[in-house]
């Protein structure tokens, strides 16, 4: 009797125990999420951008029960910069924010390592490129995860009607809008590129490339230098300046090329190329699709003679310039569990392709594996407009940062002060020789250079 | 309540104040009290400030290291900052000089028109002073345009040669003085206006009554009336033009090749694009010492007119 006593008595208390604990626990699966975790990510150009990225987050705060709060910061003006500047002075903000190319670098002792997230998503998707590894993996360690939305690259917009009139190239065949190269595109390099800017020049249709110091311009000049094997400082932060043959060649080319460029290109920012092609003045333009896109909406007799294709290739090869966005997750934050999940969850191949077919094939994902999305081969007027955006493997290129491969601390100031640019510009509008303007050159990185 | 002497029998009761109740009722403890509020402003807004980025600026790049004076030597070494201070004082007192010279002209014209007619003028001449900066400035911006300059699509109707507003230096500091004078202009305009509204007549009619000249009335009696009003508002906008960063910014961007950076602008450029904060804070204290030499002297010469005419 004792023991059926007993018995009864621990299977009544198990049974209250187990009917307490659901009961107190059931609020806890029902209620309103507990975790608030609090993104800010860039305020896209396109307008429907900023809703892939709402969409996918209220999708995987839903799932995943946390309250995720969405800020879109503009980078008009620089308040994203001025935003992290701020967030890293007074150690509080955001959990995770959007870092512009060079932050991530900037502010690595900051980031929390995502190496475990980035480890899983290479694991999955393969390798990034080369590009956004050298600004995301800092000192061996990834600082944050290159960013689909906000990503983007800057290869050639050809007016191909223009080019094909006045310098004789046509441009569709040699680049289509299939996995392959058409005839003639072994000879889409720069040589070819100086010989058609001098016809287009002629013609009164010059192409339009910025040489000032906003980033269009910096970036289509790095690409050229890099595709000459120039580099200003090397990958320790020694200056590489003097005696530098691939250098001085790499400028004496761009002093060429500048001769048949518009005589206003010095001051130009990074919409005057969008206007000199969307005006019809332009044959030629490096820049991500976005210039089409509002050619499309305003001036639709141009967007359908536009076809975008991969910048010409010079001794060392073909690069494309690509400024990448990051996302990253501040050090101080108090739910990085969550923020590394939902950042995951965002470079998921759908997620990516949610994001890039919202921005209209804008967005480039860092990971080769989804250059294959349907976007880029569909959009159009005319259909195929965008699909050489991504790189592709038979375009045997590479991307592109400008002043790489220097220690991204120095790279960023020499890259923000336009020293590839104003190189050219010392020569072309100061009068100086090409070895005085790479002694200023050398003496500019030297400064850089001091003070750590 | 004193009518019950309640309050009255209190107060005997309670004797002579104590040192807590002599502390509070001295009129320098009140001072101190009242003035409180503005002392927290000012530490908190300017002072603090002021002390933290002197201290950003003797640190290294990664701000995890003291290093003195490192980041004002580095640039005192070098061309681009000398090119930016020379930028920086053309910018700021060709600008100001003309902004007082238009101001003083157009009060002078101003004050000439009678009352009724004066507030509408008045009106319309400050509208470039009340727009944000910015946005004035992006419509200059609109008329400079490198290609589409409709300044320029003017000057083609009337067969003058295109000029490059913002692709060459000298016409892209031209451009800059123009925006910061059309946008100034105004403020010098009602300050000396208010001046001249407030010399005694009586000294005008006694100088024409002496026989001088216009220009014998402009120079020994209105100038010496307006004297500390033309130094301060000259103080005020000196320090407000050299510490310029929208027009630079939108127009310019510093360039071409540096040319037309002033010390905001540049310090924005390797304070917070470059990534280099302490380096950038550095710049923009360079600007104290001009400043506070500039204030020296204007306000010394405000000091000694106000001792004279005492």
């Amino acid at each position: 009797m004792a023991d059926k006593d007993l018995s009864r008595r621990a299977l009544l208390g198990a049974g209250a125990t187990a009917f307490a604990a659901g009961t107190l626990s059931a609020p806890a699966v029902f209620a309103q999420p507990t975790t608030t975790l609090r993104c800010g990510f860039w305020d896209h150009w396109v307008p429907a951008g900023n809703g892939a990225i709402r969409e996918l987050c209220a999708e995987w705060g839903q799932q995943n029960r946390v309250n995720v709060q969405v800020d879109f910061i503009t980078s008009v003006g620089n308040q994203n910069l001025l935003t992290i500047a701020a967030q890293a002075q007074s150690r509080s903000g955001h959990d995770l924010l959007s870092f512009p190319t060079w932050e991530p670098a900037a502010k690595a002792d900051l980031l929390e390592p995502v190496d475990d997230v980035m480890g899983r998503l290479i694991g999955k998707y393969g390798p990034v490129n080369d590009a956004a590894e050298y600004l995301g993996k800092i000192r061996g360690t990834w600082r944050a995860i290159p960013a689909v939305s906000g990503t983007q690259m800057k290869p050639a917009c050809v007016r191909f009607d223009l080019l094909e009139q006045h310098a004789g190239i046509d441009i569709r065949a040699m680049w289509p809008a299939e996995n392959r190269r058409g005839p003639g595109a072994d000879s889409w390099n720069w040589d070819t590129f100086l010989a058609a800017a001098e016809k287009c020049h002629a013609a009164g249709v010059p192409f339009g490339m910025p040489m000032g110091s906003f980033t269009d311009a910096v970036d289509t000049t790095g690409a050229i230098l890099a595709s000459f094997g120039a580099s200003m400082m090397d990958a320790r932060g020694n200056v590489t300046v003097r005696g530098n043959a691939k250098l001085k060649t790499a400028v004496e080319y761009l002093v060429r090329l500048s001769r048949f460029l518009p005589n206003d290109v010095w001051a130009w920012d990074d919409g005057a190329n969008n206007r000199a092609l969307i005006s019809g003045r332009s044959a030629l333009i490096f820049n991500p699709p976005s210039a089409w896109a509002v050619a499309k909406r305003d001036a639709p007799q141009v967007a359908e003679k536009c076809w975008t294709v991969p910048m010409p290739a010079g001794p060392e090869g073909r690069f494309v310039p690509y400024l990448p966005y990051f996302w990253g997750i501040w050090a101080f934050s108090r739910n990085k569990g969550p923020a590394k999940q939902l950042l995951e969850f965002l470079s998921e191949r759908s997620s990516a392709e949610k994001q890039t077919n919202t921005s209209n094939g804008y967005d480039i994902p860092p990971f080769s594996s989804m250059s294959d999305f349907a976007v880029w081969a569909t959009e159009g007027p005319p259909v195929g407009t965008v699909y050489n955006y991504p790189l592709r493997e038979h375009h045997n290129a590479r991307a592109s940062v400008a002043q790489a491969p220097a220690p991204a601390e120095f790279a960023v100031q020499a890259y923000q002060q336009a020293l590839n640019t104003k190189v050219v510009a010392r020569v072309n509008q100061g009068g100086e020789t090409v070895d005085q303007a790479l002694a200023w050159l050398e003496r500019e990185l030297n400064t850089i250079r001091r003070g750590g | 309540m004193a009518a019950d002497g309640s309050l009255a029998g209190a107060a005997l009761r309670r004797g002579a104040p104590n040192s807590l109740q002599r502390f509070a009722r001295r009129r320098s403890s009140i001072a101190v009290l009242m003035t409180t509020p503005l002392l927290v402003i000012i530490i908190g807004l300017v002072a603090y400030p002021a002390v933290y980025a002197i201290y950003l600026s003797m640190l290294n790049r990664r701000m995890t290291e003291f290093v003195g004076t490192l980041n004002y030597e580095i640039l005192l070494e070098s061309e681009t900052f000398w090119m930016v201070a020379f930028q920086s004082c053309f910018f700021a007192i060709t600008a100001v000089l003309l902004k007082a010279l238009i101001g003083f002209w157009l009060a002078h014209m101003l004050h000439d028109i009678p009352d009724r007619g004066q507030r509408k003028w008045r009106g319309m001449l400050l509208v470039p002073w009340v727009i944000p900066p910015a946005l004035s400035t992006l419509g200059w911006w609109w008329m400079f345009d490198p290609s589409y300059s409709s300044i320029n699509w003017l000057l083609a109707v009337i067969s003058v040669p295109e000029v490059p507003w913002l692709g060459h230096h000298w016409w892209a500091r031209i451009a800059i003085i123009m925006v910061n004078v059309w946008i100034g202009a105004p403020f010098f305009m009602i300050m000396y206006l208010a001046a001249l509204k407030s010399v005694p007549e009586q000294l005008y009619e006694a100088a024409a009554i002496d026989g001088a000249t216009g220009f014998q009335r402009l120079r020994y009696v209105t100038l010496p009336m307006m004297a500390n009003i033309i130094s301060i508002t000259v103080l005020f906008s000196l320090i407000v033009t050299f510490a310029n960063y929208d027009i630079v910014r939108v127009l310019t961007n510093g360039g071409p090749r540096d040319l037309t950076h002033v010390f905001a602008s540049y310090a924005f450029q390797v304070g917070i694009l470059s990534g280099n904060i302490p380096r950038g804070a550095a710049v923009s204290l360079f600007m104290l010492p001009l400043l506070a030499l500039c204030a020296f002297f204007v306000l010394r010469g405000v000091v000694r007119r106000n001792k004279e005419q005492m």
